[in-house]
């Protein structure tokens, strides 16, 4: 019995015990306020459901040994581009949430390719260089924004008929398809279901794939390249992999994330997109050289559950709107935690 | 005779219970050539990093003994303090700033300087270089070994040759220098160069400064050597003048019979089937420290062919050429197909299989589970253990149960096929890496270094292992810097010497035939003058 405990413990991480045990005391505390405990959850929820395809997306490309992938924003930006263009001819429902994830998936795969190729370039300082080139696509994007040629009124600024407005709402197409299907509420616990089931879906993809002959090479490659050139495996061929995996992780997940969220923000919106992601899966345990798909998944419940009962519960005790700054603290800290600790996993 | 400059007397160290140093005497005289031989692994380098004061002494329990300087007893703590006591070192690495000039190396932490306004109010740290006498201090220093090149050359174009010259030139230009010890400087020379070299030493030599050499160049010892002192497993052999000493005992010498493996005894002169397995021509690569220059070598079916020769000389290199893991041009042949350079998977596929020598860094996931590292290979480069379907999920039941058959099988220590392989000892570890190599189920086998690092119970079970492979049908190629070793389980051994093969030999051939040829020298050629 004990042994079983203490094996759980070790599994778990005392960083997570400490988490955890610090939100399970925050929801006892908001139980005490006038907060609704049912209402934080349920927005706990969505945000998990939300976010967890980015967390997700880290994995492949630790694993790959390509590190965290700070190039985020590369997929991100390939996801806008699908759900532009789905609204761009005004496709509802699911019919347009499918459009947009058609086209954004080969968008991904091509720009997760080129992208690759500077990675391959730059090994053993990829985290560094894709945190750049994450925001010079977003910067470089913003000159797109201003001149693509979509011409829904609906999009464009109202005068000078060019040009993307800041913020676009999707309430007229496919906004919370997947969050409305199949949900229902629960002692005032609204479950998003089918966004759920969705995530659930990703997981079990990733999850699966690394019960492939290729994803067992691909995690070699990440744990012991030159092992990996004994056995006869291309490095570059898994790395390039690795990196279009994450891509189109991102990719699905912005078309996600937009239908939950409600709107898209084109210009400096995806700028910070990846810093949240990064956070997730290093609470969940993960380190930059190993990360497991159970890293992603607790990650994304306990920073996530965290950003969503910690700041309303803060500002109900402290006066003044301290949230923002907390988010910022905590998920920068922990980044920083991580990156400072080469082993990690389990051990960290 | 005069007190000698450098004594050591009674020198013994052990480095966690193993001891590496028993009773060792040295005495260098003044302006004597006195060289030290042994294998690698006699203990060559751990006296001279004795005699240095190097951390990695006292960080594992310092040694017995003492060592006297000019007939005063003088144990040095640290380097620093065995250089202000006149030793000098040049080194087998070059230790010079490639960036810097010629005479920026020789004057590098001793620069001579001169006051000015600065450093007057500020302190020493601030005086201008005086360039001018360093330069002539450097000058008059390469003057005595007679080279002609620039002071002001930068040093990142030199020839290697040349930067040798130029540790020995910092060296010389330390006034108080009375002993230069010199770790294998000629290694990388050519051979004018090293013809040239040697001349220097002899001058040098003559104006008072004592030679401690170190060298496997048997030749170069007969020719400038004083006194001779041979090294084997951390004893002191014998030392005497040169006069009482040819090269060939000298190379007996230096090898000797060890204690041998009971590995295989019964079937030491089995005959080789004639037939070729694999055929080697004019196989160069490129690997760093270890390069082959060319060799020619037939495999026969079914035998244990040892690779031996000392470090550096490329024995580990024809390995990892031929399974493509470093640069490499020439022609393979198995079984009369061609193996195509550079290609590890069209190898592998072939039925070639390798136990690299660095276990650590090659041979294993060390992150993984054994049961993963004993499977890997074969999943990957003959989809084994993989369930039917498209997808090629791998078949977690099947790697399970093949672990288990094999930690039983080779008595892995361990608490399951599900162990982290760092957490096992390197004995444990390296029987993974068999295992591995048994599941691709090969036709030829590179073994490299299996031994190296592994406590001798594990040592004579891989050795087993690697002759029960053998007589399953395998070809095994078994790389080893082991002498005893090689001869205990392969039929015949090649010796490597600079890149190339020096000869081949019975494993009951005489110990001096392999001295020598390890020194690149052949028996006929030494015999009959």
């Amino acid at each position: 019995m004990k042994e079983q405990l203490l094996r759980i413990y070790h599994g778990f991480g005392l960083p997570r015990l400490i988490i955890a045990g610090f939100l399970l005391l925050l929801i006892i505390i908001a139980a005490g306020t006038e907060l609704s405990v049912a209402g934080l959850l349920s927005d706990a929820l969505v945000r998990i459901g939300q976010n967890g395809i980015y967390v997700l997306a880290m994995v492949p490309s630790i694993q790959a040994g390509v590190g965290l992938n700070f190039g985020l924003p590369v997929g991100v930006i390939c996801g806008i581009v699908g759900v532009l263009v789905a609204m761009e001819f005004n496709l509802m429902g699911f019919f347009g949430f499918t459009v947009a994830l058609l086209l954004a998936i080969p968008l991904a795969i091509g720009a997760g390719y080129l992208y690759s190729l500077l990675i391959n370039r730059v090994q053993g300082q990829e985290m560094m260089v894709g945190t750049y080139v994450g925001f010079s696509v977003v910067a470089g994007m913003c000159i797109f924004w201003l001149m693509a040629p979509f011409r829904n009124p609906a999009l464009i600024w109202p005068v000078g008929g060019q040009g993307l407005r800041v913020t676009l709402t999707l309430a007229d197409t496919f906004a919370g398809v997947l969050n409305n299907f199949l949900s229902f509420e629960l002692f005032g616990l609204a479950v998003p279901t089918g966004l759920l089931l969705f995530y659930t879906l990703m997981v079990v993809l990733v999850w699966l794939f690394f019960k492939t002959k290729a994803g067992v090479a691909m995690e070699v490659v990440g744990r012991n390249p030159r092992f990996a050139a004994a056995s006869g495996l291309s490095l570059t061929k898994y790395r390039t992999l690795g990196v279009i995996m994450s891509t189109v992780l991102a990719a699905i997940g912005y078309v996600t994330y937009a239908q939950s969220f409600g709107f898209v923000q084109l210009y400096n919106g995806p700028l910070m997109t990846a810093f949240p992601a990064v956070a997730g899966v290093l609470i969940g345990g993960a380190s930059t050289r190993e990360a497991k798909v159970r890293h992603a998944i607790l990650g994304v419940v306990l920073f996530q559950t965290l950003l969503t009962v910690a700041m309303p519960v803060t500002n109900q005790l402290i006066e003044g709107n301290i949230s923002e700054i907390a988010r910022v603290i905590v998920s920068n800290g922990m980044i920083l935690y991580a990156l400072t600790r080469a082993t990690g996993g389990d051990q960290a | 005779m005069s007190v000698p400059v450098l004594e050591m007397r009674q020198i013994s160290k052990s480095f966690y219970g193993t001891q590496v140093l028993k009773n060792v005497n040295l005495s260098v005289g003044r302006g004597e050539i006195h060289c030290l031989v042994g294998e690698n692994g006699a203990g060559k380098s751990t006296l001279m990093n004795i005699l240095f004061g190097m951390p990695v002494i006292a960080n594992t329990g310092g040694f017995e003994g003492t060592v006297l300087i000019n007939g005063e007893p003088a144990a040095f703590d640290s380097p620093r303090a065995a250089i202000e006591a006149g030793i000098g070192m040049v080194h087998q690495e070059f230790m010079l700033l490639p960036g810097f000039s010629v005479t920026e190396n020789v004057k590098l932490n001793r620069e001579l300087t001169k006051p000015n306004l600065f450093s007057r109010v500020f302190g020493r740290k601030l005086e201008t270089l005086d360039r001018r006498q360093m330069a002539q201090d450097t000058r008059a220093a390469l003057d005595r070994l007679g080279m002609s090149i620039d002071e002001w050359v930068p040093v990142a174009g030199l020839p290697v040759g040349y930067l040798q010259f130029v540790e020995i030139a910092r060296e010389i230009d330390k006034d108080n220098l009375q002993l230069l010890v010199l770790d294998e400087p000629t290694a990388v020379l050519t051979e004018s160069e090293a013809e040239q070299f040697l001349a220097v030493i002899e001058r040098l030599a003559q104006s008072g400064i004592s030679i401690l050499f170190i060298t496997h160049r048997l030749d170069e010892v007969m020719a400038v050597a004083h006194r001779i002192t041979i090294l084997k497993d951390g004893e002191l052999v014998t030392s005497g003048p040169t006069s009482e000493f040819t090269i060939s005992r000298i190379a007996e010498l230096m090898v000797g019979r060890k204690v041998e493996t009971q590995a295989r005894k019964t079937w030491r002169s089995r005959p080789v089937k004639d037939e070729v397995v694999l055929e080697i021509r004019d196989l160069k690569v490129d690997m760093p420290g270890e390069s082959l220059r060319g060799i020619d070598l037939d495999v026969y079916r079914g035998e244990i062919l040892g690779i031996g020769g000392l470090a550096g000389h490329g024995k580990v290199g024809l390995a990892n050429g031929i399974m493509g893991l470093y640069p490499s041009q020439g022609r393979v042949r198995y079984e009369g197909q061609e193996v195509p350079l550079n290609n590890t998977q069209a190898a592998l596929k072939m039925g070639l299989a390798f136990v690299s020598e660095d276990r650590r860094g090659v041979g294993l996931v060390l992150e993984d589970t054994i049961a993963n590292n004993i499977v890997l290979t074969s999943m990957q480069s003959q989809d084994k253990f993989l369930k039917p379907g498209i997808l090629k999920l791998k078949d977690e039941k099947k790697i399970q149960a093949h672990a288990r058959e094999y930690i039983n099988k080779f008595d892995i220590r361990c608490t399951g096929p599900d162990q982290i392989v760092r957490r096992l000892s390197g004995g444990n570890q390296q029987k993974v890496c068999l295992a591995r190599a048994f599941t691709q189920e090969p036709k030829v086998l590179f073994v490299s270094e299996p031994t190296r690092g592994i406590d001798v119970g594990a040592k004579s079970r891989v050795l087993e292992l690697i002759v029960e492979l053998n007589q399953m049908g395998v070809t095994v190629v078994f790389t080893s810097s082991e002498l005893a070793e090689l001869r205990s389980i392969a039929d015949r051994i090649a010796i490597i010497y600079e890149g190339r093969l020096a000869g081949i030999l019975p494993p009951d051939a005489p110990d001096v035939a392999y001295g020598l040829l390890m020194a690149g020298k052949s028996f006929e050629e030494v015999e009959t003058p």
